[in-house]
């Protein structure tokens, strides 16, 4: 359904150093999926995210979604950021409605707001503020706010980096559920191995400098369904294996020491 | 931190019998004082005392409800202090002459003028009041428009941007001869002063806040179908309200400044017109009841800022 071909995204810095955050990468996500996007810090998993959602632009190379180029952002493309970025003088509610009142169809649509509160679990929290939410709640209320739109794809930069590892497992049940319901397609940044077994269809992986996809593994139904089971324990070792040979300094970074 | 301190940020020494001790008794210090001490300068010492009188009772009564309980002892030394400031003014005045008339009236002659001149004082507070909020209005609207404009869009942002750091430097009472020539009447000339001297600043902190929007918040409005339109009416100018109120506080002393200024300069009506034709008179007591009621004004417009920057901002913690 989206189509990464071939693109790369060079960085340069003030003095004209070029970073090649993302070359020759190509990637074909399918319909309904979930992939998740792993690898080493700075390895342009981001750049890649942001460049499927037309956030940025790629110097070479075709990004296309349902054979149609992505050339700007679009509400058929949502996106959670790792700080939630809520408007904090709006409520819940209407932090959750901006996507309708963007698109000029609150009017018809308004009663989906309630809906997707439920969807996240935040019932009773309509009328707070994100002042009044911890992290977890703010990061639901973002993921609400992307899928009013009814997107086709649902992007999601490491939404659960900040939180502590009992509301990121909660979390991680929502977002799965979530995913059943209403059957989206996701991708989701992690840097976190179990998370993305437990969550996902497919496992690609990231190495740095120059920023490429090294491997795809696949995650059958069976692995991911108990974190302690011998597939689910293979599969992590085997991730972790890519990715040691994917960035050697992976052992260091935040995340993949608790997942081990 | 010791739980007993942080507990009551809002109030200080919420408990202190001592204070408020002193906070009823100096009052009742200056009615004694007012009332047993013979007068050497002439005049009538009923409403001075009536005042403190009713003051007093008021002090018992707020005391007898229990909201207002913290926020009367939280204001019990300014109470007490001023009891006793009143009290050696009096000694000082009416009691001794040792400071003269008219120059130094004392507080006995100040608040007799405040009751019977109360018609004329309360005109003029009005007049005032009604200039202030015309010309601030009129400066948060400009302020806000160019403001946006400066922050939001580069060719106007080349123009204006230099413009208000130029004419926002200059001391808005600079313009009053030519403010008295332009405009028909002094009340629009202080209008044109007013806006003038809320203008700059509240523009300033606008195009601030606009422009300090973050990235992320159009980003995801991006994401979610947003237009130019839309980034600019629900992302960056709400972003910018906090700063409006930052504009409008910092310059409501610059434009109650103006106004008693351009008032005792243009005017036919208002405190600073009152104040001045006060003088003309050598009636310094109405001129020193006029500032106190230019005190009390401005605290009542700094309240009325604050409820509404209270309102509009209630998203804030
Ligand atoms: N705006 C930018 N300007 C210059 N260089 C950038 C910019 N954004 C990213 N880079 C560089 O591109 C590379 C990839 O960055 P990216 O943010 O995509 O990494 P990431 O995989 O998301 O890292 P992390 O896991 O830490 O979030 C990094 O080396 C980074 O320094
Ligand atoms: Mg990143």
């Amino acid at each position: 359904m989206i189509e990464v071909r071939n693109i790369s995204r060079i960085y340069y810095d003030t003095s004209g150093l070029p970073t090649e955050a993302l070359l020759a990468v190509s990637l074909a996500i399918r319909q309904g999926e979930f992939l998740s996007l792993i690898g080493p810090s700075g390895c342009g998993k981001t750049t890649l995210l942001r460049l499927i959602a037309g956030l940025d632009l790629p110097q070479s190379g075709e990004l296309l979604i349902e054979n149609r180029a992505i050339e700007k952002p679009s509400h058929e493309r949502g996106y959670v950021f790792q700080q939630a970025a809520l408007f904090p003088w709006k409520t819940v509610e209407e932090n959750i409605a901006v996507g309708l009142k963007a698109r000029h169809t609150y009017k018809e649509k308004k009663s989906l707001v309630p809906e997707y509160i439920r969807l996240v679990g935040l019932t009773g929290f309509a009328k707070s503020y994100p002042h009044e939410l911890s992290g977890g709640m703010m990061q639901r209320v973002a993921i609400a706010r992307a899928l009013i739109n009814e997107p086709k794809a649902l992007l999601l930069d490491e939404p659960l980096g900040a939180l502590d590892a009992f509301t990121r497992i909660e979390l991680q049940n929502t977002i799965r559920r979530i995913w059943s319901e209403t059957g989206t397609t996701i991708v989701l940044v992690t840097h976190d191995v179990d998370e993305a077994i437990y969550l996902s269809d497919r496992i690609a992986i990231m190495t740095a400098r120059p920023g490429r996809i090294s491997e795809i593994i696949d995650v059958e139904i069976n692995s991911r369904r108990d974190r302690n089971h011998d597939d689910f324990i293979n599969l992590r070792r085997r991730a972790l294996e890519k990715l040691h040979l994917a960035g050697e300094v992976y052992a260091n970074v935040r995340g993949a020491g608790e997942a081990i | 931190m010791n739980p007993k301190r942080s507990a009551n940020k809002k109030y200080w020494k919420p408990k202190s019998k001592r204070w408020l001790a002193a906070a009823i008794l100096s009052p009742a210090a200056a009615v004694a004082a007012s009332a047993l001490v013979p007068n050497v300068q002439a005049v009538n010492t009923l409403y001075y005392r009536t005042a403190l009188v009713a003051f007093l009772a008021a002090l018992l009564v707020l005391w007898t409800m229990r909201r207002f309980r913290n926020r009367l002892y939280h204001y019990s030394q300014f109470i007490a202090a001023a009891g006793l400031a009143l009290t050696v003014l009096d000694l000082l005045t009416t009691k001794s002459n040792i400071l003269k008339l008219p120059f130094f009236p004392g507080p006995t002659q100040i608040v007799e003028v405040l009751y019977t001149e109360r018609a004329m004082l309360f005109v003029c507070t009005v007049y005032s009041l009604r200039l202030f909020f015309a010309g601030l209005a009129c400066g948060v609207i400009l302020g806000v428009a160019t403001g946006v404009m400066t922050g939001w869009n580069r060719q106007w942002n080349y123009w204006l941007f230099p413009v208000l750091k130029i004419i926002g430097v200059i001391p808005p009472v600079a313009w009053i001869p030519l403010a008295l020539v332009v405009f028909p009447t002094s009340f629009y000339a202080g209008i044109f002063l007013l806006a003038l001297a809320s203008w700059f600043s509240i523009a300033f902190m606008v195009a601030g806040g606009i422009a300090s929007t973050p990235k992320a918040y159009f980003e995801v409005s991006r994401t979610l179908g947003a237009s130019e339109r839309f980034l600019l009416f629900h992302v960056a100018i709400p972003n910018a309200v906090p700063s409006i109120f930052t504009g409008i506080a910092t310059s409501a002393g610059m434009c109650f400044m103006t106004l008693v200024i351009t008032e005792m300069i243009g005017a036919k009506a208002g405190l600073g017109w009152y104040i001045n034709w006060a003088k003309a008179w050598a009636s310094y007591d109405k001129v020193y009841a006029s500032i106190l009621i230019m005190g009390a004004a401005f605290c009542i417009i700094l309240g009325v800022i604050n409820l509404f920057r209270n309102y509009f901002l209630r998203w804030q913690k």
